[in-house]
């Protein structure tokens, strides 16, 4: 079956990933836009052995799967802005015990109940830590329902590799759709030991112990320093991105996601009309791409940048500081649910064009 | 010359923090000695929670996991449905288990979750210094509740075995105290119980130890005692409140036979 | 064909999201890009649904949307909130057994068409969305009648493949509305 396209809903395929990924342990809670998610491994989990338990609350499921990780087993969790609110307290103390997991926020309207329509409004909670102290998720975007696929099974990966919760984030758009997918006949699994997993001592001479308490401060400073560490290994290493041409744009969109694929065919609308607009689209969120945000900027062809999010402008900060100040950096945005359309953009890009927006 | 005491496997060499006449370091004793007894020392995870034995694990000798407040038994259901065969125990005292994580303990009740619940009730929060618990006595003065618990202003103490005793997924639950060497006995023989429970797989098991808090009582270990004795048995009367005919003495057998 | 765009709407029941997706697997099944997206959440529990479809020869842009080519309307709330989001010179299609309006504007093709009696005939409610399909490909090709044919032997199980006649019936009769 493999490179056979299939018709397939985005949060379906999210699930169908994570069980390609060998992971056996799904712990939620119902929550539009995403509950499809959970409505895939309630059964198919079952089917295969592994474990599906629908949590009495957020806050119970992501401490299910903290108690997963910590005895060494692939587990993941799902659930939309809300839930993911409920969720931080478990994700600061999955970082501080440095387990890995794997979390996808269906971002949905904000703030408080909000909406249930896409949004992309989470994307300072997911970047900037969310819960308590300081620590980091490794956040990847997925632009399609191929995407959420293939991302999905890295995403396993990654987390054992850097014993670090990382987070899917996508949208109602997202997550609802349903696109084609072709999945591989094998997946690409990187199996890694975890010798200091909580699994029973079994003639082990030390006892092993999963935590994030470290009373004396020198302790604990030296475990951040690690951890920053490692953070600092992953922004070396694992930045994502596509770039799409930069080379001889004069204005170029920073978007992801959703907002990517829409911002892709105002590119064409403005090529017809004869403005080079480019693009470079994150699909680490953090790891951010700043090194070719701000190589962009150094460009004499580049002469704007423009922001388009689902949001007020969160990513923007970022984007602003990757630029440096070398040039102007312009913001389109939509809330509430609804999606800007490639008119609205492509005004945007024209006003900018045309010096309006200065 | 013949051993009559020694240190047990179950527990390190390092000394306990815990003050002069508490319980804790009885209770981790009993269980300590229980998993050596019992043979299942070397595939049993502790869950450590939140209170004054949020580093219980620094004296247990088994695996463990650190919990964020009041999800010991969240966490302990992600591990005990990956290790299916271990042994996997939770240790909470009142703030944790019967108040910011009563939601926790009475779903991982009503499922049936094959944990055991060490539960250590001293009617007071201990670590934060002396605070008003779920359990804490009516009339009881604590740094929150200094005028005397009031019931019109505070409500009442939350009775937690009763309340679980009363999900079907509960399988045996039993409040004991350790004030003597009789009712320290008695302790060990539920924690033995409890754990024969969960590796017989018949459900949830719990025990709750009402326990002295000489510190934040403000009184003499022995003083505190009688209060316990006193004050908290009234309130929170010994026994068995489910699993009464659990017959302990063949649990498992049949199964042995069988496998 | 580039970003094509469809939003098929009426009542929860009438089909309407199995029908969108039966136009997208038959556009997928001729190889080309595409993407449904369904109405969610406390909108369904209302009564209504609908949902938008794209089809296009490149990576689709947004799966949401605005100005369809297309609208299929099975009643007349649909009738009056997607009359307007119809592009100029695009197709509105009606079952007329169940609307009894006619359009607002004048700068759209007009295809009003008796979709229930069709299904009411062939002894099966369901067809009445099906019927509208084979409108929807003979009036502008997004996908053949054989892709449609083909699609459904591939995506439903064997023991629905004794439907498989009728739906082509239905799609063959809603055609001729076409014509």
């Amino acid at each position: 079956m493999a490179g056979k396209r299939v018709l397939m809903k985005g949060n379906e395929v999210i699930a169908e990933a994570a069980l390609r990924a060998g992971c056996r342990n799904y712990f939620g809670y119902p929550i539009t836009p995403q509950t499809e998610v959970m409505h895939y491994m309630a059964k198919k989990m079952v089917q295969i052995g592994g474990n599906f338990v629908q949590a009495e609350s957020e806050v119970s499921a992501i401490n299910m799967v903290y108690g997963a990780a910590a005895a060494g087993a692939r587990v993941m969790t799902s659930s939309s802005s809300p839930g993911i609110s409920l969720k931080q307290e478990g994700i600061s103390y999955i970082a501080g015990a440095e387990l890995p997991a794997v979390a996808v926020n269906i971002v949905r309207a904000g703030p408080g109940l909000g909406g249930i329509l896409p949004s992309q409004g989470d994307y300072w909670q997911a970047t900037k830590g969310g819960g308590h102290g300081d620590y980091r998720n490794l956040v990847i975007a997925p632009a399609s329902v191929q995407e959420l696929y293939e991302l999905t099974v890295e995403a396993f990966n990654l987390a054992d590799k850097y014993r670090m919760l990382v987070m899917i984030l996508g949208d109602g758009t997202l997550g609802q759709m349903m696109e084609p997918v072709a999945f591989r006949d094998e997946e690409p699994i990187e199996t890694i030991e975890k010798p200091w997993a909580a699994c029973g001592r079994n003639g082990r001479e030390k006892h092993n112990t999963v935590t994030s308490i470290y009373i004396d401060p020198d302790e604990l400073e030296a475990k951040n320093r690690e951890l920053q560490e490692k953070y600092k290994y992953i922004e070396e290493h694992e930045v994502r991105y596509e770039e799409y041409g930069v080379e001889d744009a004069e204005i170029v969109i920073t978007a992801f996601s959703t907002c990517s694929r829409i911002c892709k065919n105002v590119i064409k609308q403005a090529a017809e009309m004869g403005i080079k607009v480019g693009m470079i689209r994150p699909i680490t969120l953090w790891p951010f791409p700043s090194k070719p945000i701000y190589e962009a900027a150094c460009r004499d062809n580049v002469k704007a940048f423009l922001d388009v999010e689902l949001s007020a402008g969160q990513m923007v900060e970022d984007v602003r500081l990757a630029v440096t100040g070398k040039k102007p950096v312009y913001f389109y945005g939509r809330m509430g649910g609804n999606l800007p359309t490639q008119k609205e953009i492509l005004d945007k890009i024209v006003e900018i064009h045309e010096g309006r927006n200065a | 010359m013949a051993v009559v005491f020694e240190p047990t496997k179950g527990l390190t060499d390092k000394p306990f923090h815990y003050c002069p006449g508490c319980h804790h370091g009885i209770i981790h004793r009993i269980i300590a000695e229980s998993m050596v007894e019992m043979g299942i020392l070397e595939k049993t995870v502790a869950v450590a929670s939140v209170g004054c034995t949020y580093n219980c694990y620094e004296y247990f000798s088994c695996d463990a996991v650190q919990a964020a407040h009041g999800r010991a038994p969240a966490v302990a259901t992600g591990i005990k449905r990956n290790l299916k065969d271990n042994i996997v125990f939770t240790y909470q005292g009142d703030g944790d288990l019967a108040s910011i994580g009563t939601a926790e303990i009475v779903h991982a009740a009503a499922r049936g979750e094959k944990i055991t619940a060490f539960f250590v009730n001293n009617a007071v929060y201990g670590m934060t210094s002396g605070q008003m618990a779920p359990t804490t006595l009516l009339g009881q003065v604590t740094t929150t509740s200094p005028f005397g618990r009031d019931a019109s202003y505070q409500g009442y103490p939350i009775n937690v075995s009763e309340l679980i005793s009363q999900l079907t997924g509960a399988a045996y639950v039993e409040r004991v105290c350790l004030t003597d060497f009789k009712n320290i006995q008695n302790a060990k023989k539920a924690v033995q119980k409890a754990f024969k429970v969960q590796q017989a797989g018949l459900g949830f098991s719990m025990v709750e130890f009402l326990s002295t808090c000489p510190t934040n009582w403000g009184k003499e270990p022995v003083e505190a005692m009688e209060w316990l004795k006193e004050k908290m048995i009234p309130q929170y009367p010994l026994g068995c409140y489910k699993g009464q005919d659990i017959d302990f003495a063949n649990l498992g057998k049949a199964e042995e036979k069988e496998g | 064909m580039i970003d094509f765009s469809i939003i098929l709407a009426g009542f929860g029941g009438q089909g309407i999201l199995s029908a969108g997706k039966m136009a997208a697997e038959a556009a997928l099944y001729e190889g080309k890009e595409v993407s449904w997206f369904p109405s969610y959440g406390p909108e369904m529990r209302g009564g209504t649904a609908n949902c938008s479809v794209v089809i296009s020869d490149e990576p689709i842009g947004s799966p949401v949307v605005n100005d369809a080519d297309v609208v299929i309307c099975l009643n007349q709330p649909s009738m009056e909130k997607f009359e307007p989001c119809i592009k100029p010179g695009g197709i509105l299609i009606i079952d007329s057994s169940l609307i009894h309006i006619n359009p607002t504007r004048d700068d759209i093709k007009f295809i009003p068409m008796n979709a229930s009696q069709i299904a009411s005939d062939l002894g099966n409610m369901a067809f009445a969305t099906i019927s509208m399909l084979g409108c929807l490909s003979k009036a502008t090709g997004c996908f053949s009648r054989e892709s449609f044919e083909s699609a459904l032997y591939e995506v439903l199980p064997e023991r629905r493949h004794k439907l498989i006649p009728g739906n082509v019936e239905a799609f063959d009769r809603g055609a001729k509305f076409a014509e």
